[in-house]
Formats: structure tokens, C-alpha cells, sequence
């Protein structure tokens, strides 16, 4: 079995099949990450391009390590300001990238849809790294990889995913991932972060943080993104951390197995507390040990990989 | 110069004619109209136009376009706009005041207008700016304008949201007998926004523009024409809330006449999933609901008027991301064969739609247009019901070749537009 488009661009396009493929092959690809020699010659004289029109530690590193783990050349480039401000257009560098001939073209952009448009005007294959607050595809597949090894399964868990639910698009692409493959899954943040219709997409939605995580298998706290109390999404930090968090207090209405999940980078203390992201049910490391993982699965999977 | 037309179908709304009959045209007038006529009077050959199986309708008028001339030659000019609106069937068309400059001023409504006479295609009719620079302010010199050649007021791009100002203009306008004609959106919820708020915004992570943004200006300015009334016109209207209320303030007798263009009664926001920009357009395409709504207010009376908000841009403004890229579609060429559609659904009767796209717009406008009547300027567009043909944005006339609807195809199509009596676009 192989992937059926060349693109990453969303879970929203992934069949079930596709993500089994995809998180089986991360879960072989794990060992690679843990030997002393940390590196195969797969990729060997592949190339894939960073293209990052917004800031980013962890997804960037990641990838440019699962493609030099695999062999693979890689190129970072960093856009500090959108592509209008800049004064060449998206379409302009991406067209002048296709002309260097790389193999994966890796963005993230501000601007929801931004992926797509290259997916459709490049012939190389484009992975969504993030794409406004519309999808964040790798990040829910190392969740799913993150959760299926922790529990053996999605199908049949509860999922709570709190915080920023409008901005996130770590929620949308997990709520599409979770929801295909038969987990059941509760959001819940301030009322002006839930936007408008997400029951629509196949969600329960709560205003409240107790009614989500009760009996939550797994909990995955979002990032809080400290410039929406100036857009009076919520009045204080202060306020947000104190009915929105997760605590001591309130993860004990969560299955006494759960896990607790954070897309990075947290802010300790807002919706977090300190001893519950470093505390026993935290798996917020082995989502970013998994995110190598994944990525090197994908790279591989598109680069031809898997083709038997 | 002298035509007949020829066994045509004449559908003129103003008369509340439909029937097959000929049409005489002289100078640049309409003679007569009937059956089999006789040649005419003076001229003893006229050129003869055989119009069997044709329909025979006013010239049709757009009262909402944009022709980016003064400013921004680059996406249209008054002349390319000018051959977009023969071609699409259009004879008139008035064109909004968001140039650059804006048209707040006597000497940009006569450069309009001078630029219009100059390419000579259709009829072009300025709409002047409400408050200076659209700043929502000051009043532009409302008087002067209109001496000027303007024939109505608008701010269209943005409300005004000073509730004060906007009733000093109705007041101010009411007196020259001017229409003022508004674009509802509260931009304070709207801010931010790039398409309609809802379950596809949800899922594709696009800020929303939530219905009630238009709602709620369309609910105060009914209540300012209401209060001092003046007569006010809604332009693009694409709520089923905005419906409602003008619905309800119709039938108490508020003097509100409103428009909706093409777009919103043929398209939802399911179209925006793949992030097309061409489907980026302000007031946004909206949900399932007010499609139907819209349809049900076209149908009901409710909605008087279908203006196609002609928007042009250039490529380089449609070829960035969703979130940068300009808002509008080209609309000219596609209007009337979007609209026939409705006919075909058994929306609106076909006359009922003619009534929308001539003497409605004429009557609000307040312009000697519309109509076949004896002595009326011989302004004819002919149309072919059973022309197929497909939607191909390559060929339009207009420099904006941003339009969702390329490769649709359509049945019916305008084959001849006369203006003042000589045919300026011909496709048969």
C-alpha cells in the first residue's frame, strides 16, 4: 500500500488506511532514533527544503532531523514576513525552489490554505507543517502514534482537547484524525474560542474544562496564545489560568490512567500547571521523540517508500 | 439610422408587455412597437433584424459595478468595463465611488463620465461617494455631485458606521431626490474576517464573517430610512436575516429597495473549500440557508433588483495567499445567464427577472431608462434562450478574469446589446 497523493496537506484528506500505514511505519522507524550509529542511507541523495514563513523550534528540528536521519540533504528557509510584505510573492519563491529541483517542499504559513496552493502548482511533494488555523497534519499524527502506543488503540477513548479551540489548528487536525479513527472526542475552552459549528465536526463541545476531561482517556491541553485577552477572547491570563487549566485538582476527574498531551511550546503555569506537565501522566516528551518518528515515515512514504 | 426588429418576443415589464412583436427604431428612439409593422417612415430600408426564437428586452442595467478607473487602470478601465457591459447584455451600468481618487468630487464624476462618452459602448452612470474620501466623516458635496452628473450616493466597500452621518446623508439626499445607497457591515464584527462564519470557516481555519455583521447594519439603517424617510437602497444583500428585516420594513412601509447579485443565490461557502480566491468576495458567499433565502426574496419582491458588483481585479491580486488576496469576482459578463437560471428553477418568471435587471434599477436610479416604450431611448439588449455555452474567463472583455463560475455551463446568453439605437455588441 502507498499513500494516494503526493501532498500532506491535511488528515482531512487521509483515509484510515492511510494514517495505519503512516503510524506503522513511524512505529518502525522509532528504533532508528535510539541507535548509537543514527542514520540509514534511504533517502540518500534526496533532498527536502524547510519553508518556514513563521516561527518554529520544534517542527522545524524535527523535520530536518527525520530527513538527515534518513539521508536526506535539507535546506532551511526562513521567511521572516509574509510573502506580501516581503515583496515576492509565495508562488514566485516556490516556483523558484521547483527550479532547484529538491524532492519535498516542507511549509508552514500563516495563511490557511497556503500548502495547498503550491501542492497544486509544484510538482514536488508538499507537507503542511502548519497552515494558519486550518490544519497541522504531522503534529496529529504523532499525537495518534503517541496514543496508540500508550494505550494500544484510538478507537473507543476519550479524547478532551482544551484551550484556544477557534486558533488551534492542532485541534482541527486532531479532531479529524481522532474522530476517523473511532476515538471520541470533547472540546472544551472559553465560549469565545469555540468556533462557531464545530460540532459539525463531529465533536462535543463544552465551555467548561470539567465537563470535557471527565473520565477523559487522554487530555490534550492546548497553548494560549497570550495576544487573544487584547482581542477580548478572554479578559485576563490570570482568569484563563485559573478555570481553564489543567491541575492537580482537576485531572483527578480523568480516568486515573490518562495521558496528558501539549503540542509545545507550553506556557507553565496558564494552561498548565508545572507538576502535571512534568508529573507521571505526561507523555508531552514522547510526542516530540514520536514527531521524528512520524516525519521520517512520511518522507518515506512519499519518496516512494512502502511500495510493495 | 434605422432598424427593425423582427418577430422577436418583447418582454417589457415597464408596459407589461410579453408577446411577439416587431420593433421600429429611429434616431437613436423607439418608434413603435406591435405587430408585423411596416417599414419605417422616414428611411424607407431600414436594416432588418430577423429575431424569431429571440427575446426582445430593455436594455439591461447593472447598478453595481466597479470600473477602477481613475487609479487602478490595471484590473479595469471605464473603457474595458464599458465593453464587458455590452457583452454581458448590459446597455447601462452605474459604477461606485471607490477609485483612487475616490469619486467625492465634481471633477472625478466628470472624468467618469467624460471617459465613458469617449468610448461610447454603453451608458455609464456615476455613483458619488457619500463622505469624503469614503472616510466616513464628512458629507461629500451631495449638490455639486449631482450637477455634476452623479446620480446617487454611496460609501459601497464599507458602512458608514457614524449612525448620525449616515441619517444627515438620507436627510440631505432626500432633498436633491437622490438615492443613497448603502453597504452593510458592521465592521466591528466583521473585523478580521475573510469569509462567511460557519461550519466551513470552522473547519478550514479561515476567520469568520458572521452573518449579523450585515444584519445589524441593514437593521439600523431601515430604521434611519424609517425615521427621516428618505429612501434608501441595500446594496448586496446575503442574509436570510437581512431579508427578513427589509421584508418586515417593506411591509410597514419603509421606502427600502434592495439589491443581490448573482453570487449569492448561485453560490454557498462550500465553494471556498480548496481555497479558490476567485470565491473571495465581501459581503462573503454565505451558507445553504441564505441561498435560499436570498431566492425566496428575489422571489417574494422582497429583493428588487439583481446588480452583478462587478469587482475586476488583476491576477497578481488573486494569485497570493487566501488571507492577502483581494475581494471581489468579475461579474459582468456571467449576470444575466447566472440569473436565468432562477427561470429555470421556477424562481422568478422570466418577466419578474427583467423587471429586476431593467426597470427596477431604472426606478430606483431614477433615470429615464428600462423600457420600450414609444420615445424612449432605443436601448435593446436580444437574447438567445437557447444558446448554450460555457463560462470561459480567457474570452471576457473585462481585464478581471476573476470569476468562480469559469468552465459552468449556461443556457441563454445575450447576443445583441443596442445603445441609443446602434448596436454595440453583436454574437449572432
Amino acid at each position: 500500500m502507498k499513500l494516494r497523493s503526493k501532498d500532506i496537506l491535511g488528515i482531512k484528506e487521509l483515509s484510515v488506511e492511510e494514517i495505519t500505514l503512516i503510524l506503522d511505519t513511524a512505529d518502525s522507524f522509532l528504533e532508528v532514533s535510539t541507535r548509537e550509529i543514527k542514520k540509514v542511507p534511504t533517502l540518500r541523495g534526496k533532498s527536502m527544503i524547510n519553508l518556514f514563513y513563521e516561527a518554529s523550534t520544534r517542527t522545524r528540528t524535527s523535520f530536518e532531523i527525520a530527513a538527515k536521519r534518513l539521508s536526506a540533504d535539507t535546506i532551511n528557509i526562513s521567511a521572516s514576513t509574509s510573502s506580501v510584505v516581503k515583496g515576492e510573492t509565495l508562488i514566485d519563491t516556490a516556483k523558484n525552489i521547483e527550479a532547484m529541483n529538491p524532492d519535498i517542499i516542507v511549509i508552514r504559513h500563516s495563511a490557511a490554505g497556503a500548502p495547498h496552493m503550491l501542492a497544486s502548482l509544484l510538482k514536488q511533494s508538499i507537507i503542511n507543517a502548519g497552515d494558519g488555523a486550518h490544519e497541522h497534519p504531522t503534529q496529529a499524527l504523532l499525537d495518534m502514534m503517541t496514543i496508540r502506543s500508550r494505550k494500544g488503540r484510538i478507537a473507543g477513548l476519550k479524547v478532551a482537547i482544551v484551550g484556544d479551540i477557534s486558533h488551534s489548528r492542532v485541534a482541527r487536525s486532531n479532531i479529524h484524525g481522532l474522530t476517523k479513527m473511532g476515538a471520541r472526542v470533547f472540546v472544551a475552552g472559553p465560549a469565545t474560542m469555540l468556533p462557531r459549528d464545530i460540532e459539525s465536526l463531529g465533536v462535543v463541545a463544552y465551555s467548561r474544562i470539567d465537563e470535557a476531561i471527565r473520565d477523559a482517556d487522554i487530555v490534550m491541553m492546548l497553548r494560549i496564545q497570550t495576544e487573544r485577552e487584547k482581542q477580548n477572547l478572554f479578559p485576563s491570563l490570570r482568569e484563563y489560568a485559573t478555570y481553564f487549566s489543567l491541575n492537580r485538582k482537576n485531572i483527578a476527574l480523568a480516568r486515573e490512567d490518562c495521558i496528558v498531551m501539549h503540542p509545545g511550546p507550553l506556557n507553565r503555569g496558564v494552561e498548565i500547571s508545572p507538576d502535571i506537565a512534568d508529573g507521571p501522566h505526561s507523555v508531552i516528551l514522547d510526542q516530540v521523540t514520536n514527531g521524528v518518528a512520524v516525519r521520517m515515515a512520511l518522507l518515506y512514504l512519499l519518496t516512494g517508500g512502502g511500495n510493495s | 439610422m434605422t432598424l427593425l426588429l423582427k418577430g422577436g418576443r418583447v418582454v417589457d415589464p415597464s408596459r407589461k408587455v410579453d408577446g411577439v412583436a416587431d420593433l421600429l427604431i429611429e434616431n437613436g428612439k423607439i418608434v413603435s412597437s406591435g405587430k408585423a409593422l411596416p417599414k419605417g417612415k422616414k428611411s424607407p430600408d431600414p436594416e432588418v433584424l430577423d429575431l424569431r426564437d429571440k427575446w426582445v428586452v430593455p436594455g439591461l442595467i447593472d447598478m453595481h459595478t466597479h470600473l477602477r478607473e481613475p487609479g487602478f487602470e490595471y484590473k479595469e478601465t471605464i473603457a474595458s468595463g464599458s465593453e464587458a457591459a455590452v457583452a454581458g447584455g448590459f446597455s447601462s451600468i452605474a459604477c461606485m465611488p471607490n477609485t483612487d481618487p475616490i469619486n467625492d468630487s465634481r471633477s472625478v464624476t466628470e472624468f467618469i463620465r467624460r471617459k465613458a462618452t469617449e468610448c461610447g459602448l454603453a451608458n455609464v452612470y456615476p455613483i458619488a461617494a457619500i463622505t469624503v474620501k469614503s472616510e466616513g466623516s464628512l458629507l461629500s458635496e451631495f449638490w455639486d455631485l449631482k450637477d455634476a452628473g452623479a446620480i446617487g450616493f454611496s460609501d459601497d466597500g464599507k458602512s458608514v458606521m457614524n449612525a448620525s452621518l449616515i441619517r444627515r446623508a438620507l436627510e440631505y439626499a432626500a432633498s436633491l431626490n437622490m438615492p443613497v445607497i448603502v453597504h452593510c457591515e458592521d465592521k466591528n464584527l466583521s473585523a478580521g474576517g475573510v469569509m462567511h462564519e460557519g461550519a466551513v470557516a470552522t473547519e478550514l481555519g479561515l476567520a469568520g464573517i458572521p452573518a449579523i455583521a450585515e444584519d445589524v447594519m441593514v437593521a439600523r439603517d431601515l430604521l434611519l430610512a424609517e425615521y427621516t424617510g428618505a429612501a434608501l437602497h441595500i446594496a448586496h444583500v446575503s442574509t436570510a436575516g437581512a431579508v427578513r428585516l427589509i421584508r418586515e420594513a417593506k411591509s410597514r412601509g419603509v421606502r427600502v429597495t434592495a439589491e443581490t447579485a448573482p453570487h449569492y443565490f448561485s453560490l454557498t461557502d462550500e465553494a471556498l473549500r480548496g481555497f479558490d480566491t476567485n470565491t473571495k468576495v465581501y459581503p462573503p458567499l454565505r451558507s445553504f440557508e441564505d441561498c435560499r433565502a436570498i431566492r425566496e426574496g428575489l422571489s417574494d419582491g422582497t429583493l428588487d433588483v439583481i446588480a452583478s458588483d462587478h469587482a475586476p481585479h488583476a491576477r497578481t491580486d488573486k494569485e497570493v495567499e487566501f488571507d492577502y488576496a483581494a475581494t471581489g469576482l468579475t461579474g459582468l459578463e456571467t449576470s444575466f445567464a447566472l440569473s436565468l437560471r432562477l427561470v429555470a428553477d421556477g424562481v422568478l418568471a422570466f418577466p419578474d427577472l427583467i423587471e429586476k435587471m431593467t426597470i427596477n434599477p431604472a426606478r430606483i436610479l431614477r433615470i429615464p431608462k428600462g423600457t420600450l416604450a414609444a420615445g424612449a431611448d432605443a436601448d435593446i439588449t436580444v437574447i438567445d434562450p437557447d444558446r448554450e455555452w460555457t463560462v470561459d474567463r480567457t474570452l471576457f472583455h473585462s481585464r478581471g478574469k476573476n470569476s468562480p463560475f469559469h468552465g459552468w455551463v449556461m443556457k441563454g446568453k445575450p447576443v445583441m446589446t443596442i445603445v441609443g439605437g446602434v448596436i454595440r455588441y453583436r454574437d449572432v
